[in-house]
């Protein structure tokens, strides 16, 4: 009798373990970067890409998008889009480059120049949207091309030219510079290299000498980001302002104040974005940061975030963004053309979004 | 049990958007421990009327008393600090989040934690399943989405958010509309739990079979305008039904259809 209810408790722990794991909004990218890196390393194994200079590689390219995708994530279970993200991107990289360079003012000064506008445009994007109650898609793809127009429009009256050189020089003396383009962990590296664990060059330096810190920023921004939402009251008002703004609004979260924050967030996560492209490429463009609004946004409906609010995980998010980054740089490794990138990718966007609408079904259905 | 004084009382209260008179002059009385449930078709101002007693819509003439003393709200919150809370029909709850993120929204119990404020999982979670348990829906993990739990539960988990908030006056908003006979009793037992424990129940309907088994008193509304304020032992259920405008004109529906098929015509268009 007791070994019965024994073994029948066992089941029902089983099954809670199982719908636990279905609730989570991350399970679909977790599964889909698992299947990613198997498939990259059946077709391009030999060939590099999971060397520690090809993880690398992929890891930053992903942690440039994961950092915008934990602000858009964020943004999006809020019930938002930000579609200006990628203008901004480039209007910061300006604000950065033509004080510092025209002007000859401190580097550090411009960066955070750069930040407190931002954050004005954030504000500004956010207030257009709750003051109007028009669909953010519509005010952001306004201010997508108000943006793109200014840094363009500024750029060419003040330098004559839509590309500003010669960052590299500035940033290097520069003390703020370094956490948005240095690099760290080398000793560790040439430790590394030392042992044996990872493989030295014939000059005798380690294969990598050091990971950007942009990666770092990436895991720090994803914790902190999961810890807001999951952890924190603000994190529950982000959830219940996407899920229904009306039924928070009438138990009093402020629904308002909630959005206006997170625009201000993507804007300065997309000022961060600049910062780090900037001080490490070492010059500005007035065309950088084209399309990545919908590239964090696929990272984000990767990671399990509804397009309409309400659910979702940064944690997804930081998946999402890493499997772009590997099948971005994976691609290029095993030979296949480049240019299937997008096709790929645009895919994956449609996989996700069934598989979460699925789930989603799964998770609310009434008994 | 206080029993000489209303907890909430509104005295010849009226209101107007523009040219439209939505209501005029209205009175109420409510009680603790008893059941006003308001009746009225469409447009008869049941909604203006629950969204001055919620704190949304200040009144143009007339006074509002709380406990006996006049009030003046100037938005929701206003409403809740006296310990008035409305229970909106479908607006209560997001069907994606979990019951007891739900039971907390806009009021989340935070704990310390060094310099930070973190979100407090465990009492949340436990206060929700003891509360959820107090009105007989057996939670087995507070953690699962709302939209999970059927029509009837998901307002009962309303209801008790109210209570456990420390409502005092509780404001359903048509809570049985949307529901089905055994749902809707469901929600039905445990207003009358609610009244049971000395709150003050304002129930609003337009369906007479809900409002009459649970009610104590009874505030007709057409128009704009109060058609009587009755005690239950004062009118019948059909008395009632026949004073809505619902009644009325399904009255004359029945006639003017049974004076067709006479004529042995199509009803006119």
């Amino acid at each position: 009798m007791s070994e019965a209810s024994a073994t029948q408790d066992d089941r029902l722990h089983q099954a809670s373990w199982l719908t636990q794991l279905l609730r989570r909004p991350e399970l679909g990218a977790v599964a889909g970067t698992i299947l990613i890196i198997a498939f990259f390393a059946a077709t391009a194994g030999g060939t590099g890409l999971f060397s520690p200079k090809g993880i690398v590689t992929f890891l930053e390219v992903s942690a440039q998008l994961g950092i915008l995708a934990v602000a858009v994530s964020l943004l999006m279970i809020a019930g938002e889009f930000d579609l200006s993200l990628g203008s901004m991107i480039a209007f910061a990289g300006v604000i950065i480059a033509i004080p510092s360079t025209v002007l000859g003012w401190p580097v550090w000064l411009c960066v955070l120049l750069a930040f407190v506008v931002a954050a004005g445009v954030g504000y500004l994007n956010g207030l257009l949207v709750v003051r109007t109650g028009l669909p953010s898609f519509i005010v952001t793809l306004a201010t997508l091309f108000i943006l793109r127009g200014l840094t363009l429009g500024f750029t060419r009256l003040i330098t004559g030219r839509t590309q500003i050189p010669g960052m590299k020089e500035l940033a290097q003396n520069d003390w703020l510079a370094p956490i948005f383009s240095g690099q760290f962990g080398g000793s560790v590296l040439a430790w590394a290299a030392d042992i044996g664990l990872i493989g030295k060059r014939p000059d005798g330096l380690p294969e990598v000498q050091g990971i950007p810190v942009s990666i770092l920023w990436w895991f720090l921004l994803t914790a902190a980001g999961t810890w807001l939402l999951l952890r924190t009251r603000f994190g529950n008002w982000i959830f219940a302002s996407g899920g229904d703004a009306n039924a928070a609004r009438n138990v009093g979260v402020p629904v308002t104040r909630v959005k206006i924050w997170l625009f201000v967030l993507t804007a300065l996560a997309a000022t961060l974005f600049a910062a780090i492209q900037v001080l490490s490429v070492g010059s500005a463009d007035t065309a950088r940061g084209l399309q990545k609004e919908f590239e964090a946004i696929i990272a984000a409906v990767i990671g399990g975030t509804l397009l309409t609010g309400g659910y979702g995980s940064v944690v997804g998010s930081m998946f999402g963004a890493l499997i772009f980054g590997i099948v971005q740089i994976g691609i290029f490794y095993t030979g296949i053309d480049t240019d299937w990138f997008k096709a790929f990718m645009g895919a994956m966007l449609l996989a996700a979004v069934l598989f979460n609408n699925y789930v989603r079904r799964k998770a609310t259905e009434s008994k | 049990m206080n029993g000489a004084q209303p907890i909430v009382e509104l005295n010849g209260v009226s209101k107007h958007f523009g040219s439209v008179q939505a209501l005029r002059d209205i009175s109420i009385q409510v009680f603790p421990g008893e059941v006003c449930c308001l009746l009225g078709d469409n447009g008869a101002g049941k909604s203006t009327l629950i969204k001055i007693l919620s704190g949304v819509y200040t009144p143009d003439d007339g006074e509002m008393r709380v406990e006996g003393q006049a009030v003046r709200f100037a938005s929701p919150r206003d409403a809740l600090d006296r310990g008035i809370a409305t229970v909106y029909q479908d607006l209560a709850m997001v069907p994606l989040m979990s019951i007891s993120r739900n039971f907390f929204m806009g009021r989340e119990p935070v704990k310390r934690m060094g310099p930070l404020r973190v979100f407090d999982h465990f009492f949340a979670d436990s206060v929700a399943r003891e509360e959820m348990g107090k009105i007989g829906i057996r939670v087995r993990d507070p953690g699962q989405a709302v939209g999970t739990l059927s029509g009837g539960e998901r307002q009962c988990v309303a209801i008790a958010r109210a209570v456990y908030f420390g409502a005092r006056v509780l404001i359903l908003d048509e809570p049985t509309s949307a529901l089905g006979v055994k749902q809707a009793s469901m929600v039905l037992l445990y207003v009358e739990q609610a009244r049971a424990r000395g709150l003050g129940v304002i129930f609003i309907t337009h369906n007479v079979n809900h409002a009459y088994p649970v009610g104590d008193k009874f505030l007709l509304l057409n128009r704009g305008r109060s058609m009587g304020y009755f005690r239950k032992d004062e009118i019948s259920r059909d008395q009632v039904t026949a004073m809505m405008a619902g009644g009325q004109e399904l009255a004359e529906l029945e006639k003017r259809l049974s004076e067709a098929r006479a004529a042995g015509n199509r009803p006119p268009a």
